[in-house]
């Protein structure tokens, strides 16, 4: 038996709760001319729907639509056989990723509910020394695999490596950060595994009855959020947004074991090679990592507005961003591109001059603590989600901002 | 040299309303395209036919209407268009995804390359590429921004990076997802209109990629969604209002206050 879902007609009123509430566009109303009170009828286009139940949500009141799930497949899998909580300690260039930490804090939250210990795994070269670093910020085990095979993060022997310990140890959950190593290779990790991965969590729970990991992310640009479980496979694996846990703290005096499992780096699968690091000069502080941001927009008007939002972001300690417009315009490279085909960031400070906000650019900042909009438009979107808008030329108001905060920094 | 280009249909969220009373997207009417990353990989996959001479089939799976996006591909300059559809793949996540793209790809040809968009604007998971390499047992590099290089049984790519980019190599076949910075796409041309227009469209069903029923759709998927729900909508703040002067002081200080800086 396969999904089924119908609407069943007699209830239906064509009222267009279910329509407004499915997140895939997989309803329509149409025109029932036969129905004494010509009221319309919901449709469901099962190659759109996904079965997510948001429609039966919605049609509470009526108890039009009708939902039925497929019986689970057998599996071999026991859950019960998989205990405690993982997390991927991310380095780059030899340092651990800051994200890695935020994980430690929210995974040490989970690990406690659960009763479980908080593991984390460490690849690297030259990285073992690292290992101390993470037990104090929360870490009861860390297994570290240190081996000049993995001095650069390729995802063949870093994919292998990990599905074959997270196969031998079983853990119940494994957390991942949300950056661009974390996003190549978990994928490769989980579909090697057979398991079920979530991408980009921005809340995460467990449910103590079943022991499921309750991970919420944005769909649609943030316009909706989805709460997804994995609930017959194990791991269940997610990668986190980072930012949005805060970092654990330090703590000197806590103890941790270090594991180091034998392995043999000739057999890892490793069919690519590395050849060089570029480093991005353009960017002084990077973007990902940025507390505060300075982003410019069309409205600079010219490429050399750059100068004054680089001013900006050096008295005040953040990255330069930018919009769509300003990087096409050519403005400045798109490695600062903030937005839908850019980067997402959650900064604690979001400057926007002369962005008007375009839902594309909303998405990719709208999780930010605080907006400060600078516009002259009053009425643009960025105007209206902003913390504190003000309405002028930002070549008046910037120069002025920059001089306050040098005032308050001497 | 022959390149296979993944591309998935999406909303189109350009010109998208926000309900202003439910602070949710109007969905209504809203026209689909060509997911915004996968035309910079359909790009990429036409260059790389006009340099070496070879073919680029583009392949998405999706329901009937999917059709068009395809066509749209052709139009682009892609020689040939696979629709991998069925009911039985409804409710897939990208495990199961990854699984059924991967089983399309088997059955229609040999490839040297494959090339997808960074994510989805839809799902914006970024999983699926990987995901398709991974069961497809060749290399993938995510993120490319630059192909440097690329002839028969390898390729040489820049991978964008948070701090500068890495390059790297690695034998063909092999799987690249591309971000934006690779290209610009070009607008479709006539010939290719006309070509999209007349040109036979190859459809797939789960029997004949001979995909395992426990493995597509809803059932073949790991990760179930429990729940859908709006976020509030985000409240806008307080204006501030003044001389240039006295604007930059209210700030900073309310910045100051809130010690953020």
């Amino acid at each position: 038996m396969s999904n089924q879902i119908k609407v069943i007609q007699d209830k239906c009123i064509g009222c267009a709760l279910c329509v407004k509430s499915c997140p895939f566009g997989a309803i329509v109303l149409v025109d029932r001319p036969e129905h004494p009170k010509k009221l319309k009828l919901a449709v469901i286009d099962l190659h759109k729907c996904t079965f997510c139940g948001a429609c039966m949500e919605a049609c509470k009141k009526f108890g039009a639509i009708e939902l039925i799930k497929e019986e689970p497949i057998n599996l071999d899998i026991d859950p019960s056989h998989y205990r405690g909580i993982w997390v991927y300690a991310e380095q780059r260039h030899g340092e651990i990723s800051p994200v890695v930490f935020e994980l430690l804090n929210e995974g040490g939250r989970l690990a406690k509910k659960l009763d479980v210990p908080l593991s984390a795994i460490l690849i690297g070269s030259n990285i073992e020394s690292k290992a101390q670093t993470l037990i104090q910020h929360g870490a009861d085990k860390v297994y570290v695999y240190d081996h000049p095979i993995f001095v650069e993060f390729l995802d063949d022997p870093y994919s292998d490596i990990l599905a074959h310990l997270l196969e031998q140890e079983k853990p119940e959950i494994v957390l991942m950060g949300a950056t661009n190593i974390g996003r190549s290779f978990a994928s490769r990790v989980a579909a090697k595994i057979r398991t079920g991965l979530t991408a980009d969590c921005t809340a995460l729970d467990v449910d103590l009855s079943n022991r499921n990991l309750m991970q919420t992310r944005p769909a649609f640009g943030g316009n909706i959020m989805a709460t997804i479980l994995t609930p017959r496979h194990r791991p269940q694996m997610a990668t986190v947004r980072h930012k949005v846990f805060k970092p654990s703290q330090k703590d000197e005096s806590r103890k941790g074991e270090i594991v180091k499992k034998p392995f043999d780096a000739e057999k890892l699968i490793n069919r690519t090679n590395f050849l060089q690091f570029i480093k991005d000069t353009s960017a002084k502080v990077n973007l990902a990592d940025a507390d505060i941001i300075v982003s410019g927009g069309r409205g600079l008007g010219k490429p050399e507005g750059f100068r004054i939002i680089e001013e900006l972001a050096e008295a005040i300690g953040g990255a330069v961003g930018s919009s769509r417009a300003a990087v096409d315009s050519g403005w400045i490279p798109y490695s600062h591109q903030v937005g839908q085909t850019g980067r997402t960031v959650s900064p604690k400070i979001y400057f926007a001059c002369g962005i008007s906000g375009q839902i594309q650019h909303l998405v990719g900042m709208g999780s930010s603590d605080v907006i400060v909009a600078i516009n002259k438009d009053p009425h643009c979107p960025m105007m209206k989600v902003a913390t504190y808008a003000i309405e002028g030329d930002l070549y008046d108001i910037v120069p002025w901002i920059i001089k306050e905060i040098k005032k308050q920094n001497s | 040299m022959n390149v296979i280009v993944c591309i998935k249909q999406v909303p189109n969220t350009t010109n998208v309303q926000i309900d202003s009373t439910t602070g949710t997207l109007k969905r209504e009417g809203v026209e689909s395209i060509i997911n915004p990353f996968d035309e910079y990989a359909i790009e990429e996959a036409v260059r790389i036919k006009e340099r070496t001479n070879g073919k680029v089939t583009v392949l998405t799976m999706g329901p009937p209407q999917a059709e068009s996006a395809l066509r749209e591909a052709i139009a682009r300059g892609v020689d040939n268009a696979v629709l991998v559809s069925d009911r039985a793949f409804a409710g897939a996540d990208t495990w199961a995804t990854s699984y059924t793209i991967a089983q399309a790809i088997r059955t229609i040809a040999e490839y040297d390359l494959i090339i997808c968009g960074k994510q989805a604007t839809d799902g914006d998971t970024a999983q699926v590429g990987p995901g398709v390499a991974e069961m497809l047992d060749i290399p993938h590099v995510a993120y490319v921004k630059k192909i440097e290089e690329i002839k028969p049984n390898y390729m040489k790519v820049e991978r964008m990076m948070e701090d500068g980019y890495d390059i790297i190599e690695m034998p063909l076949p092999a799987l690249i997802t591309v971000v934006k910075e690779i290209n610009t796409p070009r607008l479709p041309s006539l010939r290719g209109m006309m070509n999209s227009k007349k040109a036979q469209i190859l459809q797939l069903t789960a029997e004949k990629i001979k995909a395992e029923k426990d493995n597509i759709g809803l059932t073949g998927s790991p990760t179930q969604v429990m729940k859908v729900f709006s976020p509030p909508p985000r409240q806008g703040g307080m204006k501030i209002d003044g001389s240039p002067e006295e604007v930059a002081e209210t700030l900073v200080s309310k910045l100051k206050g809130s010690q953020l800086v």
